[in-house]
């Protein structure tokens, strides 16, 4: 971090598109959906001054897939949207993994399901980490809880599709996108592959055509396909795992939250010490791949009497949590939905249910 | 003694899967001779669609990307915008570009993404088995329409061209049959003329080729042809629905 | 004298040449079955031949070549 004179004071959804500009992205689509829509208006003005391409699609659908050609293109290109424009967009997802195209999705979610409503909600969790769209495929998926790392996801997020021609997703919420904090911008570049030989852009004679697509009909050939996507998926696991920790050394409780509940969960934890309560907190930056391991370490911490997942949410990536605990303590659950935000006080009294033995909610 | 017809170059060495009599292959050869004759196939990146011809990627010898069904024109949106010194075309039949993939071209079209598309209607769906399509003419049966189509529950014929050429965007419209040798000739000068289009940075040009599904219509090949001329026609008649005094030549 | 050559291996049998040929000298040949299990086209009375390459223009599977 530099001086607090060099940053610059910025809303979350500003942040994301200065950042992606910043990492040499120059094509982005995107169709017009609250929370989010500030990148839209930052994007149509920015990308004139740099040279780029704004284009405001028909739809989110039309939207993916024009990601999906200039990705294919060679080009680092992004749109982003907010929840119901995501589930849209979901079939380009899909052909997107299965053709291995790199780019970048933001979705700052808000309430579902439905048109639900436009406050800040963490209910697409499963839909990002889990599929959404058909087929056997992964996104990275990258959680923010704040401006500035909104900024850095969104710049990490453009090496990371580039290096895995994988569909990096930063899943924000209402509450990042629409915040405002001091940004440091970063000086170093999103990295980038020193070739895109497999790009569609034209043979110039040089080389055969190139040929980029998802369908396989050979099932075979298919399998092979489906395989070789796993083997990537499978190091995408070992090297990209991401996570903050606070204070697991001899913590009582463990809670895990992601995005904006995190940012609470901080200063609940403080607020419990003060009573003798230690909690501890595990942040996932990374959603897929999720820290399964910090947290099954965790489990195994003989002072850590039960863990607790605070989402804005009905429970989604509690299960990821119970699914690396494994049983080896109780995994208690801590929701909020609809665009409510659960406050310090609540959590709080919730972790101490849990220490009386009474449980979560 | 001089080669005075031959497999063009443009079409890469592989044989069509598509059947017998199928118009798919005619229309096929003439974007290949045309990308070729105007020395632009290096340059091209050409998209294909969801249907019969979702794997025309392994014929035609330029750059392909393969579209999710009916976002052939988004596709080909995000292509030109990154690409756009590059030739870029969608190949489409009617499911694709008249039913799921409405939106998509409609708003290609009036953008005046500098895009061609070649749209192949044959007023059925071919691949997955001869059901109605957005083009089935009135009365026609399918598997879907199997006492034929019925406008009270089945609507109207979506006529494309005459749709598109509402739109300021769309510069260069025309519809073609290739039933004929004097057809396929004029089919080939439509689509040398739409690349043209593309080439002058002129807007979104688009030719619509009626075409036969021998396999699906249940007729031979030969009568194939004479239904396109005889039932089609009059429903999709020929002819320039926008540009046709547009000198791009020169 | 003007020649025409079928490709018999890629001949679908269509018979979309044979309309178009203005002096009917195309047929199927019944005696052969390609490998794809269809009689290819062919011609016998090549003299016939004007090498107006009707056939070719038309042939949806580019089997034609015609020399002239």
């Amino acid at each position: 971090m530099g001086r607090l004179s060099n940053r610059i004071l910025m809303k979350g959804n500003e942040a994301i598109a200065e950042a992606a500009i910043r990492a040499g992205c120059r094509h982005y689509f995107g169709y017009p959906i609250t929370p989010q829509t500030e990148i839209s208006h930052y994007m149509a003005k920015r990308m004139r001054d740099v040279g780029g391409v704004f284009v405001q699609a028909e739809s989110e659908i039309a939207a993916i897939s024009m990601v999906y050609g200039a990705a294919g293109a060679g080009a680092r290109a992004m749109t982003t949207s907010s929840s119901p424009g995501i589930s849209l967009k979901q079939e380009g997802f899909s052909y997107i993994a299965g053709a291995e195209l790199p780019c970048v999705v933001v979705n700052v979610e808000r309430c579902g399901p439905g048109l639900g409503g436009i406050l800040p909600a963490q209910g697409d969790y499963f839909q990002a980490t889990k599929g959404g769209g058909h087929g056997d495929y992964r996104n990275l998926v990258l959680a923010p809880a704040s401006v500035q790392e909104l900024y850095e996801l969104t710049v990490d997020a453009f090496a990371l599709a580039d290096r895995y021609r994988v569909l990096c997703l930063i899943l924000a919420d209402g509450t990042l996108g629409q915040m405002m904090e001091p940004v440091l911008y970063r000086e170093d570049d999103a990295p980038r592959p020193a070739t895109k030989d497999w790009a569609t852009t034209g043979t110039k004679g040089q080389r055969p055509h190139n040929v980029i697509t998802s369908i396989y009909i050979d099932p075979e050939i298919l399998e092979t396909h489906n395989l070789k996507l796993q083997a990537k998926y499978a190091e995408i696991e070992r090297n990209e795992v991401r996570c903050e920790t606070v204070g697991l050394e001899g913590a009582d409780i463990v809670v895990t939250a992601f995005g904006t509940p995190a940012r609470i969960v901080k200063n609940v934890v403080r607020m419990a010490a003060d009573e003798g309560i230690r909690v501890g907190l595990i942040r996932p930056i990374t959603l897929w791949p999720f820290p399964t391991k910090i947290v099954a370490e965790a489990a195994e911490r003989e002072s850590v009497k039960a863990f607790l997942s605070v989402e804005l949410n009905a429970g989604q990536m509690v299960e990821d949590v119970r699914l690396a605990v494994n049983g080896r303590k109780p995994v208690h659950f801590h929701g909020r939905m609809g665009g409510m935000l659960p406050t310090q006080r609540e959590i709080l009294d919730t972790i101490r249910a849990i220490v009386r033995g009474e449980g979560g909610k | 003694m001089a080669l005075v017809y031959q497999r063009t170059q443009g079409l890469l060495d592989v044989p069509f899967h598509y059947c017998p009599g199928c118009t798919h292959g005619i229309v096929h050869k003439l974007v290949a001779e045309v990308l070729v004759e105007l020395g632009l196939l290096d340059s091209t990146v050409g998209v294909s669609p969801v249907g019969c011809t979702y794997n025309n990627y392994e014929y035609f010898a330029c750059d392909m990307q393969q579209a999710a069904h009916g976002r052939a024109p988004a596709v080909a949106t995000g292509i030109k915008r990154v690409l756009p010194d590059a030739t870029v075309f969608t190949y489409q039949g009617d499911g694709d570009l008249a039913a799921i993939g409405t939106a998509e071209i409609v708003h290609a079209a009036a953008r005046g993404e500098k895009i061609t598309t070649i749209f192949v209607n044959n007023a059925i769906y071919g691949m997955t088995s001869g059901q109605m399509a957005p083009t089935t003419l009135l009365g026609q049966v399918t598997t879907t329409s199997p006492f034929g189509r019925d406008a009270a529950t089945q609507g109207y014929p979506i006529n494309v061209c005459e749709m598109l050429a509402t739109l300021r965007g769309a510069v260069y419209v025309e519809r073609v049959s290739v039933t004929s040798i004097k057809g396929i000739r004029a089919a080939k000068k439509a689509i040398r003329k739409a690349f043209l289009v593309q080439k002058k940075g002129l807007g979104f040009s688009l030719v619509e080729v009626l075409s036969t599904c021998p396999t699906n219509w249940g007729k031979s090949p030969v009568e194939s042809l004479q239904w396109v001329d005889s039932a089609m026609t009059a429903q999709y008649p020929l002819g320039v629905f926008r540009g046709a005094d547009l000198e791009v030549e020169t | 004298m003007p020649r025409v050559e079928f490709r018999e291996d890629r001949c679908k049998g269509c018979s979309l040449c044979i309309s178009v040929c203005p002096k009917k000298i195309i047929l199927l040949r019944e005696d052969v079955l390609n490998c794809k299990g269809f009689h290819p086209a062919g011609v016998d009375e090549m003299d016939k031949c004007i090498g107006c390459a009707f056939c070719a223009v038309i042939c949806p599977d580019s089997v034609i070549e015609v020399e002239k």
